[in-house]
């Protein structure tokens, strides 16, 4: 595989993990916020909550980003994966802004842009930097 | 109580990224992306131990996440769990033998310092 084809294979999957992560917490939030206590005092309150259809379909989201993720990491090494997807954080906090209204303090400004220095530092090192054990089924 | 919760999710999650992606590494790079394709290598992923192990330990991570949204807000919740971006890189790094040269580092340490400022 050429590194043009790797690079590509990379960033579509790195956007797919990102984006459903996002989505996934998002929808999650929406679905639990303002349950408790009361709301999981009792084990119906649990079954009540986790049949809400937003968290429904916050965890079809999470699935999704879990199985990318596992593509992804088939070949990328797991030190790049992990701070290159953190761009979701900043974008958590500036969806919680835009959809739910949430305050963003200086202090949490300059954490997204630390975060978002920090993806494009992490950005720059090789996808891949361990050897792989042995080919997969697919002709190459 | 909170800051409890986070060091589970964190802990847990680095765990089971980590015997993730020994699992992957060991299964070998996914290069067809059709159904039929992702389902055989599912199938043949699903037997290995790795992601057995690191499923129960990513779940039990996802419980106390749950857990920790319904007490406390999202954007405490979310940014908090970041703790693990400083752990998992270190068990990259010794575990699973991956070259962290100062440019990773540095990242992984300005994505944790971004982090933490948000759950601030």
């Amino acid at each position: 595989m050429s590194a043009r084809r790797l690079r590509l294979k990379t960033r579509v999957l790195a956007v797919t993990v990102v984006t459903a992560n996002v989505a996934g917490n998002f929808m999650l939030s929406l679905g639990l916020r303002h349950r408790a206590p009361a709301g999981f005092a009792a084990p119906l309150g649990w079954l009540e909550a986790l049949a809400s259809p937003w968290v429904l379909l916050g965890m079809t989201a999470l699935a999704l980003w879990m199985l990318s993720r596992l593509a992804l990491l088939s070949w990328a090494d797991l030190s790049w994966v992990v701070p290159v997807t953190a761009s979701g954080y900043a974008l958590t906090a500036l969806l919680g802004r835009l959809l739910l209204g949430e305050q963003i303090s200086p202090l949490r400004w300059a954490g997204i842009l630390l975060i978002t220095v920090g993806v494009l530092l992490v950005r720059t090192t090789a996808i891949r930097t361990t050897r792989p054990r042995r080919p997969s089924g697919a002709p190459r | 109580m909170n800051w409890l919760l986070v060091a589970i999710v964190a802990l847990t999650a680095s765990a089971g990224d980590a015997l993730q992606t020994l699992g992957m590494k060991v299964h070998g790079e996914i290069h067809d992306f059709r159904p039929r394709a992702l389902g055989r290598a599912a199938a043949r992923l699903l037997r290995s131990w790795h992601l057995g192990l690191s499923l129960l330990l990513l779940a039990i991570s996802f419980g106390a996440f749950l857990i920790l949204l319904s007490v406390a807000d999202l954007s405490f919740a979310v940014p908090a769990t970041a703790v693990e971006y400083v752990s998992t890189t270190l068990l990259a790094r010794y575990l699973l033998g991956e070259k962290v040269n100062w440019r990773r580092w540095a990242g992984a340490g300005l994505v944790a310092c971004g982090v933490l400022l948000l759950a601030l």
